[in-house]
């Protein structure tokens, strides 16, 4: 069993929620990335989501392309993140994710990545624009390794989506919660509810949601009907724009989940 | 349906777009089968289109270059002026079956976007376009075109501020209001069922050609030539002919030359990646991320190409080469001296390799070169390259 799947059979004994906060590796520099991941871990992250640098994040909203954009200019490829992890794996055994996306993956090739992946010590893999119905190759590739292959669920989802999406995902199964983009504005509605008990009686898994989580009240509100919450424009844009008050701000959120 | 060519292609987009992008192959299914559609879609490009368009046989140019005889297929006498309407009103009328209440499209020369304007008022849907920044900029004329036709221009001020960022906008847009809007992509790209539905909607300029020209000489030709960015005009003109032994040759653009780096030859100068929803030729660094593109030409102006493209590339039914800007200025001037037809650049790389290809030929040999656009929307442009090089 990976690091991931024993973290939330965990969780779900003490009756706890996962907080799951994402960062752009690299923004603003690949020191700062490593720093980051100590104090987030800190702050009480259960899972770290760590993204990875690319010239056209069609899933993401301005804040993460705006950190993207700089942390490619700064020359942070997916092979200096994978460096970045091991070195981490030194300091720290929090749950690692990467998300990106899968054009970097595939030119580096899915074999030697998912072997320098897991070899640094990455836990799972969240490819946004990778839905499973193009993934055999790494889901064949990774479930060797203990890699999870966390894919994604959206309000639009069918229920043949739903199934489809449960059966491939490993680690936990990622819900969106908007139709729209990162960063884009939480509704908290009947919809989500819907979706994520409809979930549920496809999978067993864990569901964390993710997409535009901001306040510790939507962070209560989302982990009070899932498993986990993932924030990330709201930590970058914090990280860009008052990172003396961060480590207050994660505090809250991890109290409110 | 086929999602892939060979090894390209795909559905390589978030879980959001997926329902919708399983709706619309459904709902292009149907309407392929359905009398009324195709009734509907050909009765307007008689109409209102005004296909089918010439085929005409360009003596003067023919006489200059001394060899092979050219033909031009006339896409730049379509309404809009280019073969981008085809294909824009194709889907245009998919969505109001669908009963989709809005258009988005991106574009980058500015044919796709207008040809996008006109269905959504033929329609009578909502229409909203992303264009980069520097292409608003060389090609102005158009941007006032579309927003004359009631349709939104979104500047898109990210990336490289061309058409690749204008995809990545019109994709954010799409997945954020994918239930009302349906996403008009402008060529034979992006996830399935994008390349076979654009190709399908295009493929009545090879049809029309084929017929046109047995009918002229009394048969078929010995070569087609097209421009190719994402590669529409070329997979419409070349489709139709894909069983015959007719040479096939795409004209990407080669910028200031590969060497230069500053090009959009993604035969020439990439390697296989996915981008943008499919698996294809693509312009990136030894990272996996994109490189930015030139071209003297908005709408070549691309970092990577049609998933069937680099099937025929690879199967060796077709072959690319590229035009320089340069070859490609002198094109625009030598067929508008030659023949009073004022070509759009991108079709004027198409030419570029007539140019190079027809005196080399005997006499008794024809070349159909896909005309896809009329150069109107291009004249300022020159016309500030020109001054420049006088400088």
């Amino acid at each position: 069993m990976g690091r991931i799947e024993s973290l939330f059979n965990e969780l779900k004994v003490r009756g706890r929620k996962a907080f799951i906060p994402y960062i752009m590796t690299g923004y603003p520099s690949l020191k700062k990335t490593e720093e980051l991941v100590l104090l987030l871990e800190d702050c009480g992250a259960d899972v770290i989501e760590l993204g990875v640098p690319f010239t056209d994040p069609l899933a993401d909203g301005p804040t993460i392309q705006a950190a993207a954009e700089r942390a490619v200019r700064r020359g942070v490829t997916l092979r200096k993140v994978l460096g970045a992890v091991g070195r981490l794996r030194r300091k720290t055994s929090v749950p690692i994710v990467l998300m990106t996306y899968f054009n970097p993956v595939f030119k580096y090739g899915l074999e030697s990545f998912v072997d320098d992946a897991s070899g640094a010590g990455v836990d799972g893999l969240i490819v946004p624009d990778l839905p499973p119905d193009e993934a055999g190759d790494l889901i064949r590739l990774a479930r060797p390794r203990d890699l999870s292959t966390v894919f994604l669920l959206a309000p639009t989802s069918t229920d043949e989506r739903i199934r489809l999406v449960s059966r491939a995902s490993t680690g936990f199964i990622y819900y969106v919660s908007l139709t729209g983009i990162t960063g884009a504005a939480l509704t908290i509605d009947g919809v989500m509810e819907r979706m994520i008990r409809k979930i549920r009686t496809a999978s067993a898994k864990p569901v964390a949601v993710g997409f535009g989580v901001k306040s510790p009240e939507d962070a209560r509100a989302v982990a009070e009907i899932s498993d986990g919450v993932i924030v990330g424009s709201s930590i970058v844009r914090m990280i860009s724009d008052n990172y003396r008050g961060l480590e207050r701000y994660l505090t809250s959120l991890r109290r409110a989940i | 349906m086929k999602r892939y060519f060979g090894p390209y292609g795909g559905r390589f987009v978030p879980e959001t777009l997926i329902p919708a992008l399983e709706e619309l192959e459904r709902a292009f299914g149907r309407v392929t089968r359905e009398k009324g559609f195709s009734e509907e879609f050909n009765a307007l490009l008689r109409d209102y289109v005004g296909r089918p368009t010439p085929l005409y046989f360009a003596s003067r140019l023919t006489r200059h270059l001394g060899g092979a005889r050219i033909y031009l297929k006339r896409e730049d006498l379509t309404h809009t002026g280019a073969h981008k309407i085809n294909n824009a009103l194709g889907q245009a009328l998919l969505a109001k079956r669908m009963g989709k209440e809005r258009l988005i499209a991106e574009t980058g020369a500015g044919q796709h976007g207008v040809a996008t304007a006109t269905g959504a008022a033929l329609v009578g849907l909502k229409c909203e376009i992303y264009m980069g920044a520097e292409d608003m900029k060389r090609q102005a004329l158009n941007v006032f075109r579309m927003r004359l036709l009631g349709a939104e221009v979104t500047e898109v001020s990210l990336g490289s501020r061309t058409l690749k960022d204008a995809i990545n906008e019109a994709l954010r847009d799409w997945t954020t209001n994918v239930r009302t809007t349906h996403y008009v992509l402008g060529t034979v790209f992006g996830p399935h069922p994008y390349p076979t539905m654009v190709r399908m909607f295009q493929s009545v300029i090879g049809r029309e050609a084929r017929r046109q020209i047995l009918k002229a000489e009394g048969r078929l030709p010995d070569c087609l030539i097209a421009c190719v960015g994402g590669g529409s005009n070329a997979m419409g003109l070349f489709h139709a002919f894909l069983k015959d032994d007719v040479r096939m040759i795409g004209v990407e653009a080669g910028g200031k030359g590969i060497e230069s780096g500053l090009h959009a030859a993604r035969f020439a100068g990439g390697s296989v990646g996915v981008f943008q929803g499919c698996k294809s030729y693509l312009l990136q660094d030894e990272d996996g991320n994109v490189l930015g593109t030139h071209s003297v030409s908005a709408g070549l102006d691309y970092a990577s190409v049609g998933p069937e493209h680099a099937f025929l590339r690879d199967a060796g039914r077709a072959e690319y080469t590229y035009a320089t800007d340069d070859e490609a200025l002198e094109a625009f001037e030598l067929l508008s001296r030659t023949e009073g037809i004022i070509p759009a650049l991108e079709s004027a790389h198409a030419l570029a390799e007539a140019v190079k290809l027809a005196p080399a030929l005997p006499a008794d040999r024809v070349i159909i070169v896909n005309l896809s656009g009329r150069g109107d929307k291009d004249v300022e442009h020159v016309a500030r390259i020109k001054g420049a090089l006088k400088r």
